[in-house]
């Protein structure tokens, strides 16, 4: 489980993943639904890709293209129709060990306590109690939300419970975390600094990270890489190396820089069509 | 209190004593409301006992047949001081609570169970939800016949009746509960490595309680209707026992009184929900029970 390679105190970088533990290899990935019509829907088509240990992968696409449907596959929630997912060369089958999620909606227990939502990782693993509140108070400070423990969810403004929700996914140490839209409902400043404090609490535990978004901007400036996927069924269509160089500090930054530039223009170009299609569809079927 | 905070900031006196005078006439403002309400409250029974009261004494209505306030007032301190034919108004009293709590609790419990384990699986809740809603079509208070003719004048009809009408109300409640657990606090605890017996620990049951809780409210009404009208239909002693013989009587002033006290018994317990409530869903914004308590 992963408990065992949980360690209390402050983490070494890299500390999370074994040898080539947080691989994920997918090759092949088909998903199809049954619509409540009864019809058969293809969500995504034959997906490959590989995300490194301790890789930052954005995944971009037009809205509805199975950028989700693919976390559900990598999480192991749901099973491939077809094709597989490997994580650190094992296949996946039922929930993948050693993984955490974040969503856009807050996924926060509305009647758990700050420091309980947080717990909630450590308390699933069998940690003693004890432990389990020591640790989740160390990453309290760690977010930044030191002396808020007792508050609940809802007492809490919005910047304020993505940071409960980075602190519960990332108390675990997970070698794997899987975004979908983390930041997406947030305003453009709140963005900005959860951005940056993702960034930093990701280069000390450096988690293979696969990160669904819309927004390009965030996609370059975080990422090491960009998928680029089609409009529905969703399968990947181009793939953008980001070299720029890391750490790379206030995300705001980063945004004027000339190569942040080209690279957000050469992508743009590559998702452009697919958008234009997404939308077409969506229009002709109202 | 606004004026007050801003008195040190503010270092104009003018501004100051405008403040001041605002947050006095908000106060007042409220004040006078507050009294107004007060006052409604205190002539709207008046109106309507005393409306009650002077129809019967003047003939307009026969209190034969609807009784008087005042009457009903004294068969209310008889039934403390003389008793009933059936021993003391307390023992009575304490018969009718117990078959209610018993039929509430048993009632609620098996609710609860169901509840949670149809939510939770879905092709068991397809199977039985067309039973389920024929079963709550019918009406269930007829069962009360069957119960005492099989289980005679004793506690067990009164509770099982109680019992009947509870399940159904705690049970819908559960069920909607569980169905309405939000999926990504779901797939998060699942992804965290969560057993199915954690997930219900963690999040289907602390999610389906607000339902729950909210559901107790009316079920207590429904287990004191259960155990009333149980021993209505049959029984060896209860309130519902000296309804009845009130009735043979031709003495409306005596049902009155026990409606009253039943009355009061919810009331009581009615307002133990409430402390229950706010013990269990403290974590709730205060708007929303705010809301509710009106």
């Amino acid at each position: 489980m992963v408990g065992k390679k949980r360690r209390p105190a402050a983490p070494v970088p890299g500390s999370s993943a074994g040898t080539d533990a947080a691989r994920i290899e997918i090759t092949g990935l088909t998903k199809r639904y049954i619509t409540p019509a009864g019809e058969p829907f293809t969500a995504i088509r034959d997906v490959t890709f590989t995300v490194e240990r301790g890789e930052f992968c954005a995944i971009v696409g037009p809205t509805g293209c199975g950028k989700s449907t693919t976390l559900a596959q990598v999480a192991g929630l749901e099973r491939p129709s077809s094709g597989s997912v490997t994580v650190g060369g094992q296949p996946v089958h039922g929930v993948t060990t050693g993984v955490s999620f974040m969503f856009q909606a807050d996924a926060l227990f509305p009647w758990k306590s700050v420091l309980g939502n947080v717990m909630i990782g450590p308390t699933l693993n069998g940690t003693p109690k004890r432990e389990a509140v020591a640790l989740a108070r160390d990453w309290l400070r760690r977010v930044g939300l030191a002396g808020f423990e007792d508050r609940y969810p809802h007492q809490l403004s919005g910047g304020m419970r993505k940071r409960v929700a980075m602190a519960a996914a990332l108390i675990n140490e997970p070698k794997i975390l899987l975004m979908d839209e983390p930041f997406g409902a947030l305003d453009v400043q709140t963005k900005a600094i959860m951005q940056t404090e993702l960034l930093g609490l990701w280069e000390q535990l450096r988690p293979s990270v696969l990160f669904i978004t819309h927004d390009l901007d965030e996609a370059v400036a975080l990422s090491d890489r960009v998928l680029i996927m089609t409009s529905s069924p969703g399968s990947i269509k181009e793939n953008f190396e980001i070299d720029l160089p890391r750490p790379r500090g206030e995300v705001q930054e980063i945004r004027h820089e000339k190569r942040f530039l080209e690279l957000q223009g050469q992508i743009w170009a590559s998702l452009k069509d697919e958008v234009e299609r997404a939308y077409a569809r969506t229009v002709s079927a109202a | 209190m606004m004026g007050t905070l801003h008195a040190g900031a503010v270092p104009l006196a003018d501004v100051d004593q405008g403040e001041a005078s605002i947050a006095a006439a908000a106060r007042t403002a409220r004040r006078r409301r507050a009294g107004w309400v007060w006052l409604g409250r205190i002539i709207l029974p008046v109106v309507v006992i005393g409306g009650w009261q002077l129809s019967t004494e003047h003939g307009v209505v026969d209190k034969f047949f609807f009784g008087q306030p005042t009457d009903v007032w004294t068969a209310l301190v008889d039934l403390f001081t003389q008793g009933t034919a059936f021993g003391s108004i307390w023992f009575n009293l304490w018969v009718t609570i117990q078959e209610a709590i018993i039929g509430f609790a048993l009632g609620a419990a098996t609710g609860i169970v169901f509840g949670l384990l149809l939510g939770q699986n879905r092709l068991l809740s397809d199977v039985c939800s067309p039973y389920i809603k024929a079963l709550n079509s019918v009406p269930r208070i007829i069962l009360g016949s069957i119960f005492v003719v099989a289980f005679g004048l004793g506690t067990l009809p009164k509770v099982l009746l109680a019992a009947v009408l509870v399940f159904f109300i705690v049970f819908f409640n559960a069920f909607q509960g569980v169905r309405e657990v939000d999926q990504n606090l779901l797939a998060n605890v699942r992804v965290l490595g969560a057993s199915s017996l954690q997930v219900a620990r963690h999040v289907t049951i602390p999610s389906a309680l607000t339902w729950i809780i909210a559901s107790l409210h009316t079920a207590f009404g429904f287990a004191i209707i259960g155990a009333l009208v149980g021993e209505v239909l049959g029984s060896q002693a209860g309130i519902g026992l000296i309804i009845t013989q009130a009735q043979g009587h031709f003495d409306p002033d005596t049902v009155f009184a026990c409606m009253i006290l039943m009355a009061a018994v919810t009331l009581v317990a009615e307002y133990l929900l409430a402390l229950l409530e706010k013990r269990v869903l403290a974590w709730r914004p205060p708007s929303r029970s705010e809301a509710q308590a009106m």
